[in-house]
């Protein structure tokens, strides 16, 4: 699906510093059964962020209005777990732009990547500082700069550089779609079929 | 130069274009789909007005959502029923093979692609699901992919994936009475955590791994994803053969002896180099049981769980969340717990050795009276094929009551969920917060464990029934 463009983000951030947070706790499986993209934000870590009558859990981060902004910071491990993309999906729907983690799942990296959220993997250290800085000062921003791939704490000017694949840097900072891309190649899969035979 | 992985063989025969510092182009031969993570994918390439571009090389299947009873009556959950359709609309519209509910092939979509030889060794195979790995036991290169990526698959049949680092582990010597693949594979994460396999795709080598029927190898690439792997392989040999010969979309006559001469070349070479390797004896591996809320926290079920000084400084708050979800206390013995739940099935452990070993171990016996118990086949074949053999009377004589296939209180989209607060042990894969059920709590175990804790009503080490 293409999505727009990734701009430069400096944005207040929510911390999860929790290791291994699943797909199945970011969107647990009784709420993938509807057949569009949209909506799954609702539903965002929803046994964590709600009691079994609905009402908020007032200790999880979400419902906390001292946190707010575009970026989640997550634990190592992020993302591990069932493929579904729902979980991408529900991040985004919700507001996040960015997910900061030290170490993150591949298959949700891919899921991510492929729908204009982007994940920004960081050193322990680092990921350290970003949250004891987040909670600390609520009111701490955060600049990521895609095209420098740099992510830096605006007061103190902390920063540290990411890796991001060049193509997938290219398909976000211009909002391009991989599947158009496989399209205008057609030929050469059918050629490479051809040979195959 | 170095020789090439079994991995790196099949790989590179199926790169179509490499794109420069990006992801390869990745020639799909066999996609099978199900009923969750395809319907925005379908309304994908409805959107931009194409077609299936090799629809003949997709299957279909629904398996999440549908009850394990009745399922001669529609579904009831309407969301559900609504997503089964839709996954049927579609298939009629795009020219897809769908094996639908009742269908004699219906079945969890992992079970069925092996069962009906659409498995095949030196494939490439996705899925929409991270189980696809289970299909690597063939020496087939399969993993689970997000729905952009079904899309993909659909549009193009093909994905553009970075190629992941290599891992082999080998697992040597004999496994003991009462050891099983799944132990295998529980002992296996628990050592290299529930992230030490992730960027790597693994093989999985050894006199251990070469000895498990392709049932119990199924089960340990199935679970390879739970290390975070992309997946894992086994290479093929007489005992792939034997077990794909004569099934329905596998070749046949000169078609299978052309095959297996190109199979057999399907090994890592001596010289092959990996980015790690490990190696682990079966001596030392023993039932196995998880006590926490990720497939790694798993341990001896005659052991402790671990006391929080045991554990890395950095991890010990998400192991206290962990333990406190699950009501454990750190350093205790983990057998003795009283079980409510067993759920015996899942695309990891709901084949017909895995009915068959349940059905020896409580013959004679009798279920323990306040343990609820599932047992699950994965596909309507393997349901089949326990009647014939006469496994569910013998169950049902223990007190138990073989339900319909699919997948069940394994993640409990459909109507099988153990309720708050209730533990099971459980033959599936995932023992993640509420998996089983919003509150529930799960531990992870071989179908004998299972069976023995269903039996006694309690962890119990399944040695002591033997
Ligand atoms: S049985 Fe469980 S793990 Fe397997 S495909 Fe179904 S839900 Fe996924």
């Amino acid at each position: 699906m293409s999505s727009e463009k990734f701009q430069t983000i400096e944005s207040l951030a929510v911390p999860l510093p929790i290791e291994n947070v699943d797909t199945d706790q970011i969107i647990p499986a009784r709420f993938l059964k509807a057949t569009t993209r949209e909506g799954f934000g609702e539903n965002l870590f929803r046994d964590w962020r709600f009691d079994k009558s609905g009402a908020p859990k007032k200790d999880f981060v979400l419902n906390n209005n001292t946190y707010k902004g575009s970026i989640l910071v997550g634990g190592k491990n992020f993302g591990s777990g069932s493929s579904r993309e729902h979980a991408a999906w529900a991040i985004h729907d919700y507001g996040f732009k960015v997910v900061v983690s030290s170490f993150f799942a591949d298959i949700f990296k891919n899921n991510a990547l492929n729908n204009g959220l982007l994940p920004v993997q960081v050193s322990e250290s680092f990921l350290l500082t970003l949250i004891r800085a987040i909670e600390s000062n609520p009111s701490t921003l955060i600049k990521v700069d895609l095209e420098e791939q740099l992510i830096t704490i605006t007061d103190s000017g902390a920063s540290e550089s990411f890796d991001i694949n060049p193509y997938k840097k290219e398909c976000l900072l211009n909002g391009y779609d991989d599947i158009d891309y496989l399209l205008s190649i057609k030929e050469k899969i059918v050629e490479f079929e051809k040979s195959r035979s | 130069m170095a020789g090439k992985t079994l991995f790196d063989k099949i790989w590179d025969k199926h790169v179509v274009d490499e794109i420069k510092g990006g992801p390869s182009v990745l020639y799909i031969d066999r996609h099978l789909v199900h009923e969750v993570t395809s319907p925005q994918a379908f309304a994908g390439i409805e959107s931009r007005g194409i077609s299936l571009f090799r629809p003949e090389n997709t299957v279909a299947t629904p398996d999440h959502n549908v009850p394990t009873i009745d399922q001669h009556l529609s579904i009831k959950d309407e969301l559900s029923r609504f997503q089964v359709n839709k996954l049927t609309e579609n298939c009629k519209k795009h020219g897809v093979t769908l094996y639908g509910l009742n269908h004699p092939y219906h079945g969890i979509v992992h079970v069925i692609g092996p069962e009906l030889g659409i498995t095949q060794p030196g494939l490439t195979m996705v899925c929409g699901d991270s189980h696809t790995s289970t299909h690597g036991a063939f020496g087939s290169v399969a993993f689970g992919i997000g729905t952009s990526e079904v899309e993909m698959v659909m549009a193009t049949q093909c994905i553009l994936q970075p190629k992941p680092k290599k891992m082999l582990i080998s697992v040597d010597g004999e496994l003991s009475e009462g050891v099983t693949a799944k132990d295998v594979v529980l002992y296996i994460i628990s050592k290299i955590s529930a992230s030490g396999g992730t960027g790597y795709f693994i093989e999985f080598a050894g006199s251990a791994i070469r000895n498990l029927s392709m049932e119990g190898r199924m089960t340990v690439c199935n679970m390879s994803i739970e290390s975070g792997a992309r997946g894992g392989l086994i290479a093929p040999d007489e005992t792939t053969l034997k077990y794909i010969k004569g099934r329905e979309f596998a070749p046949s006559g000169a078609d299978f002896e052309k095959a297996v001469e190109s199979w057999k070349l399907l090994k890592s070479d001596e010289d092959a180099v990996f980015d790690l390797e490990l190696h682990f004896d079966a001596a030392d591996i023993e039932p196995m049981i998880t006590y926490g809320t990720n497939p790694g926290m798993g341990a001896k079920i005659k052991a402790k769980i671990p006391t929080v000084e045991e554990i890395d400084s950095a991890a010990r708050e998400s192991y206290e969340k962990s333990l406190a979800y699950m009501g454990f206390e750190a350093g205790s013995p983990i057998s003795g717990r009283k079980v409510d739940y067993v759920f015996v099935g899942s695309c990891t452990n709901g084949r017909i050795e895995d009915l068959r070993e349940v059905a020896q171990f409580v013959k004679g016996k009798k279920k323990a009276d306040h343990v609820t118990a599932w047992i699950v086949p994965g596909s309507k074949q393997v349901e089949k094929q326990a009647h014939k053999e006469g496994i569910t009377e013998i169950l049902e004589a223990a007190g138990f009551k073989l339900r319909q296939p699919g997948c069940s209180a394994c993640l409990a989209m459909n109507d099988d969920k153990v309720p708050e607060g209730m533990l099971a042990v459980a033959t599936s894969n995932r023992n993640f917060e509420g998996r089983q059920g919003p509150g529930s709590r799960t531990m992870l175990a071989s179908p004998l464990t299972a069976a023995a804790a269903a039996v006694t009503g309690e962890v119990t080490d399944p040695r002591s029934l033997l």
